[in-house]
């Protein structure tokens, strides 16, 4: 159904890695959206905003749960004082585009909903912020980026992500069918004894299958924005020489990412396929103590975040107990273990030895250059080959579609819920039909009279 | 112009065309709110005929029925009256789909509703053939007869069922009649043509009947009703209806039935191409089913009686329009009805009927001021949506007479809304049915709930006694009282509690809890709590009903409750109605030749007309920002 007065959430800066980021979030609900994420002042207490005034700014943090994942600035327009004439806030971010991003997830997983192209100039003028003369400038907007978003996004489905969510589809429908036809002839259908098993078995494949898609597409978004790349060790372990060695790197090509207030800088590296956005942990690796900064929120969140992990090892210094305390922190994730300056020592040491036979490990010297096309190698066969299958490519790369396949999976999971508490049939099609709609969406295909189509071409119904 | 010489020329506010289930509605409507109203029939012995099956209601038909009786029509009263056996379908099944269903008397139902029009004041019936509109300037001003007489009205409306140039046929077989050998109308579909309708042509059949005495029962199943008998009407109480029921029969098509079918196709009006008209998927013959379905083995019959004053017995399931010779080998293949002797022939029928998408959603034509049609002329199919739509356009008919605003009823309000909105809005290439699934709002429009629903806007209307409106509200009162008690009542960790809790299987208390949240669970509901509430009344059994599906259903109805908000909105978004599509940029072609069609009255109802985009929604709202300018 249309949707004209929900809250909505999109990026309003243009995307890209620009220092500041701005999230706008507009409608009814988005005071009670912001006020489940941000928690204001360094005491991080709970925000209303329907407390201050209209165009104020405040200070704090955003949270999901109990991690913080941003230091933000949170703007607070009441209507029919913003844009959009509607209750607004503007969030303003450090991060770069991984944390923006994760952050808009957040609000939409809070209850706003992705914008559509336009959609607040939409409000704007609806609302009656644009001046009549700009009417048609809107008119032409939104009709040609939904054009493009359009054709865009479907161009962005490859043809088995088609395949398979169409094939989903069909077996979503035929259950759907199987239900109406059984609710509106009760007297030629009945349900099968073993009806509810065969539903649920089917519901939990097909969350499976998404939960497939929605994974590869992690990494498909992973790949195509760049690999998250932490570097770890304890002090003067070499991980200043490994991160320059690959800035340095005659074949990489470095951007630099200025302009954050943090003391972080990213990189973005591209080794042959691979792009790497390296975060140049300055505060971790040249303050004193690696072991005691495990225990401060940043360090552990840059590892949360983290898409791949470079564990460093000094070959010539081996002190098994800090060292045990750092792996054991970046086991559960992705993650490489470079020794280095492996030209000078020989290892002896039976955890050092349990990890160079059992995990991934890189041998490695800066100064013979050693190890580096291996990494490389590595690291490409870690997202290329392992991760992603790219020979399937049933992968989606669009976040729309990403915030579809999550509803649908919400929807497929309330379907479980209710047969586990043996739910009545007509509760069960709710959620199916919601499921079907969700994944109709992003091949670009409405529902219209599907289902009583199907009810008619299956089965034989009525007097 | 009729060229007949007649010097009768009346005058009425309201002139109602045909009396069937549309027209009676249409009609009491008319004369209760006080307007001078005629009904014209082909033959006064056919008011309300029941042409088709015996029974009224059964899925979304029964909630149809409920809501004509909550906005204060006849149909559910006439049933209570007629019927001989009564049903909740679906019972199993979730109170959304629970659906009443009744098998009538035909006679009884057609003399009870006679009965009740001979005594309504302000209404005359006719018998006459209607042939001609009297329209001027785009306003309707009336009706002729073939036999020349003039009738003049500020308002017509059409429910003239399967009569427009009725065709029956089985066989090689053509009758042009309507059913029952009755005088078909064989001259309005041109003047319906003349004033700028699109006529089409529809099919729909029926099975034959035949002598009870011929048919051996010991091979069937019998269908018994319910101990307990739910009314259709909210205004009568169970114990006040109750009487005898008759029991209804179930036997199976056999394997030779389906080889004589399959033998004989070429026989078949319909595969031989005598047929042209339209048929309906969810109702069909039992040759289309034997050739669709080919892998089902066998199809149910349901033997079904006509009355309690007739021999004859309906067999449901197998409506045919075979040849004679072929539907009596084919009935007397099914076990149970081996010697079996028909008494009419099963046959099709073919029609005339319009497109609905010349309608507004009050059901008045668009290009003809004062002209409403309802029933099976805007290619909708069964009694219990010819009534609900009789209702609708005579209610408007009333509402244009006095210069009043329509009344629209929307998808979010019942199944009647649905029914018309679906019409006026996507059209149909079949004869209509309505089903549950057509409803996105059916954990709310359930038959329970209907005269929440409605009972109000029919007491605006007028259609509700204020004795009646007050019963109402009064069950509305308890209601609630007991919804927000049960929200604070407190059931201690006691043995009693716990005791009744073991005997559900249900987890005893370890701590105190609200009583509305035992009632959630899945094990459990009210009714099976009462022993626990101490300061109950005691409560009718549809009270105790609504709490129950109050609690039970809370999460999913407030869901509901939302998306109904949203879906108002946009319904509340009106097009002006002399909005120029073309002239608004940025719209796309398709979108501009199906806004231009159907005309919609809300942006609402413009986004559910299929080929109009979201994209195009937006252009329009922003179009009616600066219109409105």
């Amino acid at each position: 159904m249309l949707q004209e007065h929900d809250t909505i959430a999109a990026i309003a800066t243009s995307m890209g890695n620009s220092g500041i980021h701005i999230i706008r979030i507009s409608g009814l609900d988005s005071f009670d959206v912001i006020s489940r994420v941000f928690k204001k002042g360094k005491k991080c207490i709970d925000f209303h905003p329907e407390k201050y005034d209209s165009h104020t700014i405040h200070y704090g943090f955003i949270y999901d749960g109990d991690m913080c994942i941003d230091e933000v600035l949170v703007s607070v327009f009441k209507s029919p004082n913003s844009f959009t004439s509607e209750n607004t806030v503007e969030v303003n971010c450090h991060g770069g585009s991984y944390v923006v991003q994760r952050i808009l997830e957040l609000i939409i997983n809070k209850g706003a909903r992705l914008a559509m192209p336009g959609e607040f100039s939409k409000r704007a003028f609806l609302n009656g912020r644009i001046d009549l003369t700009q009417a048609e400038a809107v008119m032409n907007i939104i009709n040609s980026k939904n054009e493009i978003s359009l054709n865009a996004s479907i161009k962005q489905i490859k043809g088995d992500v088609k395949n398979v969510i169409s094939s989903i589809r069909n077996v979503i429908l035929t259950h759907i069918a199987n239900i109406e036809a059984t609710l509106d002839d009760p007297e030629h259908y009945s349900f099968d004894d073993d009806f509810l098993n065969i539903l649920g078995t089917d519901v939990n494949k097909i969350i499976e299958d998404i939960n497939v898609i929605c994974n590869n597409s992690k990494n498909g978004i992973i790949v195509s924005e760049g690999i998250k790349t932490v570097i770890v060790g304890k002090p003067n372990v070499g991980k200043s020489s490994l991160m320059n060695y690959i800035l340095k790197d005659d074949k990489a090509i470095v951007t630099n990412i200025p302009g954050t207030t943090r003391d972080v800088i990213e990189y973005s590296v591209n080794l042959a396929n691979v792009t790497l956005n390296l975060v140049d942990t300055a505060g971790i690796h040249d303050t004193s103590d690696m072991i005691e900064q495990l225990g401060i929120d940043r360090t552990k969140e840059y590892i949360e975040n983290a898409d791949l992990i470079l564990c460093v090892f000094d070959m010539s210094d081996f002190s098994s107990e800090d060292d045990v305390k750092i792996y054991n922190s970046i086991v559960d994730k992705n993650h490489l273990c470079i020794f280095n300056k492996c030209d000078l020592e020989k290892c002896d040491d039976s955890f050092y030895l349990d990890i160079i036979n059992n995990d991934n490990s890189i041998m490695f010297s800066a100064k013979e250059k050693i190890g580096y096309d291996e990494l490389v190698n590595q690291i490409n066969n870690m997202f290329y080959n392992n991760v992603l299958d790219i020979e399937n490519e049933i992968f989606i790369t669009n976040v729309r579609h990403m915030e579809l396949l999550n509803n649908a999976i919400h929807s497929l999971s309330c379907v479980i819920e209710n047969i586990d508490a043996f739910a009545t049939e007509d509760i069960l099609t709710i959620d199916l039909l919601d499921a079907y709609n969700y994944l109709g969406e992003i091949i670009g295909e409405t529902i219209d009279d599907d289902v009583v189509d199907k009810i008619f071409s299956d089965f034989c119904m009525g007097k | 112009m009729n060229s007949k010489i007649n010097g009768v020329k009346e005058n009425y506010d309201i002139v109602v065309v045909g009396a069937g289930h549309a027209g009676c509605e249409a009609a009491l409507c008319a004369a209760r709110l006080g307007l001078k109203t005629i009904m014209f029939t082909v033959s006064v012995d056919s008011i309300a005929l029941m042409p088709c099956n015996p029974n009224i209601g059964g899925t979304s038909k029964g909630h149809l029925v409920r809501e004509i009786d909550a906005l204060g029509g006849e149909m559910g009263k006439n049933t209570d009256k007629a019927f001989i056996q009564s049903k909740m379908l679906n019972k199993s099944k979730g109170p959304a789909v629970h659906s009443l269903r009744a098998q009538a008397d035909k006679k009884n139902y057609t003399q009870c509703m006679r009965d009740v029009l001979e005594n309504t004041d302000n209404l005359t019936i006719k018998q006459a053939e209607v042939s001609e509109l009297i329209v001027e300037d785009n306003i309707v001003k009336g009706v002729i007869t073939s036999s020349g007489a003039e009738y003049y009205s500020t308002s017509v409306v059409l429910c003239t069922g399967v009569y427009l140039k009725a065709k029956c046929i089985y066989g090689d077989v053509v009758n042009y009649t309507g059913p029952n050998g009755l005088m078909a109308a064989n001259h309005l579909s041109q003047s319906l043509i003349d004033n700028g309708i699109e006529i089409r042509r529809f099919k729909t059949g029926t099975p034959a009947r035949v002598d009870k005495r011929t048919i051996d029962f010991s091979k069937m199943e019998e269908q018994k009703g319910d101990e307990c008998i739910t009314p259709f009407s909210f205004t009568n109480k169970a114990e006040d209806i109750e009487r005898p029921q008759i029991s209804c029969w179930l036997t199976y098509t056999s394997e030779n039935t389906h080889n004589i079918i399959k033998n004989n196709i070429d026989r078949s009006p319909l595969y031989s191409g005598v047929i042209e008209g339209t048929g309906p998927r969810y109702c069909p013959s039992i040759e289309d089913k034997v050739m669709r379905f080919a892998d089902k083995s066998r199809h149910q019959v349901f033997i079904e009686p006509e009355g309690e004053y007739t021999n004859e017995m309906y067999v449901g399931g197998m409506s045919t329009s075979l040849p004679e010779d072929v539907q009596y080998a084919m009935y007397r293949s099914v076990p149970g009805l081996e010697n079996v002797n028909i008494v009419r022939n099963g046959y099709a029928i073919e029609y005339d009927c319009i497109n609905p998408l010349q309608l507004k959603p009050t059901l008045e034509l668009k290009n003809i001021a004062g002209l409403f049609c309802a029933g099976q002329i805007n290619g909708s199919s069964g009694y219990e949506e010819a009534a609900a739509q009789g209702l609708v356009a005579g209610v408007n008919a009333v509402k244009y007479v006095k210069g009043e605003s329509p009344i629209i009823i929307n998808r979010s309000m019942g199944y009647i809304g649905v029914l018309i909105d679906d019409l006026v809005t996507k059209g149909t290439n079949e004869p209509y049915r309505m089903m549950t699934s057509r409803s996105e709002y059916r954990l709310m429009l359930r038959q329970d709930n209907a005269d929440q629903r409605l009972t109000t806007l029919g007491y605006e209307i007028g259609l509700i006694s204020e004795e009646r409106y007050s019963k109402f509200l009064d069950k509305i009162n308890t209601i609630k009282y007991h919804i927000n008690r049960l929200q604070s009542t407190i059931i201690g960790a006691n043995k009693e509690a716990n005791d009744l809790l073991i005997s559900y299987d249900s987890t005893p208390l370890v701590s105190g809890v609200y009583f509305s949240d035992l009632i959630k669970r899945p094990e459990l509901s009210y009714g099976k709590l009462l022993l626990l509430d101490k300061k109950c009344d005691i409560l009718s059994d549809d009270i105790i009903e609504q709490i129950d599906n109050f609690f039970k259903y809370e999460g999913y109805i407030e869901k509901q409750n939302r998306q109904i908000e949203q879906f108002k909105k946009l319904e509340n978004k009106l097009i002006p109605e002399d909005i120029d599509y073309s002239s608004v940029g940025s719209l796309r072609l398709e979108a501009i030749q199906k806004l231009e069609k159907i005309r919609p009255i809300s942006i609402g109802q413009a986004s559910r007309i299929s080929g109009v985009s979201p994209a195009d929604i937006s252009v329009l709202l922003i179009y009616l920002k600066t219109y409105n300018r």
